[in-house]
């Protein structure tokens, strides 16, 4: 029945736009104004392009003005200070270029409507100001570039000797985050050897796996720099820490790593916030499948000492899964329960 | 030539009949279906392009609906999508997923690759430069049946059980290379490749035909320099397919070797549901850079024909020439060679090497350089006209509005420090929405409107045409313009939903916003769809110049026939934009006007081919459009 009056009522439009255009024509045709050059509506276009540059431009600087703190996320890293402010330097000269252009285009539009009694300017070039306009967006453009790329080497050199490496693996749908214990080395991995409880494959051939200890969170010592070890083991996923100003893809078979100095403790940002419920989040930002939009890992960035100590207290993994040692030689086995911590 | 001339001409055998026997050969099939007549497989791209549009246009207000309101109860929509929308009312996630991935593939390849170059190109590509038909009639019309055969195969994909290709439009192993990665990958995804193999066959076809019916068919007169923009755009948009659409190819069938043949070239070390692969070695970035060699040209494959079109809609309708024609040209030539250098920057955070990053966002954003001198073409082109508001018009100073919008959000973007915070988020969807699709939608209903009296001997109804317009417009800035906000705040692309993540727990109010103004946009285009079928077979009588035009189109009869122009071509005389000049009676002299008839308003740089009148006049040029050495027969 709904159907029925939906398609009933669809038909009544269409009847109804024949009827309007059936009639307009015929008007337009008594009238003569079919046969003039252009007809009123000429005019009211080219208010309505006034208009539309007014409105639009109005609603725009006032919707930026007032939800600023909506939409600009809070900063808690040291590069992300950098590409912030190149982002805004970017904004405010392309938004004067913006402004110019929309403006001279729409009120040209409106200022040199057809008028029966004038006749456009025949001005076909001018190569002076060809040449201008080439050079001065290039002048602006190298600047850009410049800074850009200078920011852009400082991220992406190597990480610092003394940062933190924690390794981060995506899979559908979660993300695994791997310490590497009191020695300060992730362990050696093979994608063979991953089943449901050795999810990061560990490979127990190698001694340096023996106190990696896994969390169910990500956890960051504030003023230090971590070096992110990113890799896939199925699909490709992204890391994605929004309030660092963080991403990297996670590739299967292609380890990548990102490495950044978190600023702000979580407490830090709950008071700047004032909001005792923050917390930092990563999300993947590669499309990897239906539960795509809920790969989440919670982040928390504690204070350089309360790092410490939490770090000291984590249990490493062959602690919790004796039955993996097993698999491991008697020499390195004794090795391996004797590492508590 | 003569080759293809010779295979066309047993091919075609009903074709040669066309201009001595007044059509009698032509039935129903050769005429509107199997044709061999540029006009005819234009308008058979046009239809088909607007066909695939709305089931494109469909898609997004159906993924709309999820997430402007994502608690909607969706139940309504089963009678149309069956089993993708779950038993509690809500669209099912992985079919989301493919909603998007359609509705990419669609918009980009199906509607503004083979919609709008392939109906244009077509179209304006013989009528303007002064041919009978293209290099190759038969090719031609392979063309669009490869596309017609493309389109079916595409169609079907989206009704089989496991669902259409869902990967995302770029299709990125080994998402998309492992049926137990996602139900998609499975047949969807075969058809999609099935597919898209066909569509780069169709796109070749018409490519090859294109360039050459531009370098060799030009009538008598039509030096490069006379070109109208049109073609000039369609040109180098052929080039650019033709050169990047096999690297398509070649990505596409490396990954049907790794999707059935066991190859490792995308595939490594991949643990999945439970079992590790034997695949080792392979590499996903493969994918990526040739995904993107044609990925990024495609942008402008898509973009150049709606600029061209944009160029002289805006002269014809400023009742002024183009301004700064060897600029427009050398500006597109420039992005025509920057094109196929940039196709990194969509790769700045995959992993790959940091230092090509670098190497990429110079490249990139040098790019924008030829763009902004077209922007500013266009501004200096509007001043001091006398503006003439057509529905062509409206749409065509739209399309400047935003490809200034969208061109500089690019800068943000081509910047790998600050695509590191906004890659994969909204400000991506904004952006690209913005600069390629909306502006390329509105170059193609510029075109539309502007060349349908030549097409269908019919005007569109004016009035219907300005609320299209009108609501486009605003509807398009209301979609596009608060995205970005929300991708400043970091919102990624392709989520089903923002409810999991407390840093996205907000903008519902926007998303709904947005959504509303989609579907709106989205309802808008019913007006056009009406408009145009109804004006098809309605519509006011068109006069033969209805926009008091230079270019050779509008030189032909009302309803020209197979061979375009009754008796002799014309031949081109001047540059298509003597618009206003001083001393001239009418305020626009046709390319077909000799220099001698207008001593009052000749220039003095113009002294030196008015010398050269009789010359030109005597270069012989293949009337027959068959590329045959015989005299065509005159009514």
């Amino acid at each position: 029945m709904q159907n029925f009056l939906l398609g009933i009522g669809v038909i009544l439009v269409v009847v109804v736009l024949l009827m309007l255009v059936r009639t307009q024509s015929l008007v337009s045709v008594f009238l003569g104004t079919n046969r003039k050059r252009v007809t009123v509506g000429n005019r009211v276009n080219a208010i309505f392009l006034l208009f539309f540059l007014i409105i639009g431009l109005g609603l725009t600087v006032y919707y930026s003005i007032k939800y600023f703190d909506l939409y600009n996320l809070p900063l808690a890293s040291a590069h992300g200070a950098k590409t912030d402010f190149l982002f805004w330097t970017t904004m405010v000269i392309t938004g004067i270029v913006f402004v110019i252009t929309q403006v001279l285009l729409f009120v040209f539009s409106y200022k040199y409507q057809f008028n029966e009694k004038k006749k456009a300017t025949f001005y076909p070039e001018n190569n002076r100001l060809e040449l201008a306009w080439t050079i001065v967006p290039a002048i602006a453009l190298s600047i850009l570039i410049f800074s850009g790329w200078k920011v852009w080497s400082e991220i992406t050199e190597k990480a610092p000797q003394d940062a933190e490496v924690i390794e981060i693996m995506g899979y559908q749908f979660a993300w695994g985050v791997r310490y590497p214990g009191a020695d300060g080395k992730l362990g050696k991995y093979d994608f063979r050897l991953i089943d449901a409880t050795n999810v990061h494959g560990m490979d127990f051939s190698d001694e340096n796996t023996f106190d990696d200890f896994i969390p169910s969170k990500l956890v960051l010592p504030k003023g230090k720099p971590v070096l992110l070890k990113i890799r896939a083991r199925d699909v490709l996923h992204s890391v994605f820490a929004p309030h660092f100003r963080l991403k990297m893809d996670a590739v299967p078979g292609m380890p990548t790593q990102f490495w950044f100095i978190p600023t702000k403790s979580t407490e830090d940002m709950r008071r700047e916030l004032s909001n005792p419920n923050f917390n930092y989040e990563i999300a993947c930002t590669e499309i990897c499948g239906r539960s795509h939009f809920s790969m989440k890992l919670a982040v928390e960035v504690l204070e350089e000492e309360e790092y410490n100590e939490w770090y000291m207290q984590q249990e490493t993994w062959t602690v919790q899964n004796e039955e993996y040692m097993q698999e491991i030689s008697g020499r390195l086995k004794s090795q391996a329960l004797n590492i508590k911590k | 030539m003569s080759t293809i001339g010779s295979s066309e001409n047993i091919a075609s055998n009903g074709h040669d009949h066309a201009h001595d026997d007044h059509h009698h050969n032509d039935n129903f099939i050769t005429k509107y279906i199997f044709s061999t007549d540029h006009k005819t497989i234009a308008k058979q791209f046009l239809i088909t392009g607007l066909l695939w549009a709305m089931v494109g246009g469909a898609f997004s207000a159906i993924f709309r609906l999820q997430l402007g309101f994502p608690e909607m109860d969706l139940s309504w929509l089963r009678p149309i999508l069956g089993q993708w929308i779950e038993a509690n009312g809500k669209l099912s996630q992985e079919f989301y997923l493919a909603l998007v991935t359609m509705h990419g593939t669609i918009m980009v390849f199906f509607v503004l690759t083979a919609g709008l170059s392939g109906t244009f190109s077509n179209f304006l590509i013989p009528l303007q430069v002064g041919a009978r038909d293209m290099a190759s009639g038969f090719m031609n019309m392979l063309s669009y049946w490869f596309f017609f055969l493309s389109s079916v195969v595409m169609l079907i994909s989206l009704f089989v059980s496991t669902g259409p290709a869902s990967g995302g439009w770029v299709i990125y192993p080994p998402l998309s290379a492992l049926p137990q990665a996602m139900s998609g990958s499975g047949l969807g995804m075969t058809l999609w490749l099935v597919a898209m193999a066909l569509f780069i066959v169709s796109s070749l076809l018409g490519g090859i035909n294109y360039i050459t019916t531009i370098i060799n068919m030009r009538t008598r007169g039509m030096t490069f320099g006379k070109l109208p923009l049109t073609i000039w755009s369609f040109f180098l948009t052929a080039i650019i397919g033709v050169l990047s659409f096999p690297v398509l190819l070649a990505a596409a069938l490396l990954l049907i070797f790794d999707r059935s043949f066991g190859t490792s070239f995308y595939l490594s070390e991949i643990f999945i549901q439970g079992e590790a692969l034997h695949n080792m070695g392979g590499s996903p970035l493969l994918f990526q850079h040739l995904f993107w060699f044609l990925g990024h040209p495609e942008v402008y494959i898509v973009l150049l024909p709606a600029l061209g079109i944009t160029s002289e809609v805006i002269a014809t309708n400023s009742r002024k020439p183009i301004f700064g024609y060897k600029a427009m040209i050398i500006s597109m030539l420039g992005i025509t060679i920057l094109s196929f250098i940039v196709w990194a920057h969509h790769m700045f955070v995959t992993g790959m090497d940091p230092f090509l990053g670098s190497i990429f966002m110079f490249l990139t954003l040098i790019i924008a350089v030829p763009s902004a001198v077209k922007v500013f073409n266009y501004l200096t082109t509007l001043w001091k006209g006398n503006l003439v508001f057509t529905p062509a018009m409206l749409f065509s100073i739209g399309l400047v509005s935003l490809f200034i919008s969208g061109g500089l959000t690019g800068i943000f973007l081509g910047n790998a420090a600050i695509d590191i915070q906004l890659h994969d988020t909204y400000f991506v969807v904004a952006h690209f929405h913005i600069v390629m699709g909306s502006a390329s939608f509105f170059g193609m209903m510029a075109g539309v409107y502007h060349w349908f009296p030549k097409m269908f001997g019919r005007m569109m109804d004016k009035k219907l045409g300005y609320i299209h317009f009108w609501t486009t417009f605003i509807g398009v800035y209301a979609v596009f313009l608060p995205m970005h906000f929300i991708g400043i705040a970091g919102f990624p692309r392709r989520y089903y939903s923002f409810t999991n993540f407390e840093t996205f727990n907000m903008f519902g109010d926007l998303n709904a916003f947005i959504s509303v103004a989609a579907i709106i946009a989205f309802l808008g285009q019913f007006v056009f769809g009406f408009n145009f079928f109804y004006s098809i077979f309605k519509g006011r009588l068109a006069p033969a110049n209805p926009w008091r035009s230079n270019t050779l189109e509008w030189t032909t009869p009302r309803n020209p026939g197979h061979g375009n122009w009754e008796g002799a071509l014309p031949t081109a005389y001047r540059w298509p934009y003597d618009y206003s000049k001083p001393g001239a009676e009418e305020d626009f002299i046709p390319q077909n006007v000799p220099l001698s008839q207008t001593k009052e308003s000749n220039l003095p740089h113009e002294e030196g081919d008015l010398a050269l009148e009789k010359d030109i006049e005597n270069i012989v040029v293949d009337e027959t459009g068959e590329n045959k050495l015989e005299e065509p027969a005159h009514h």
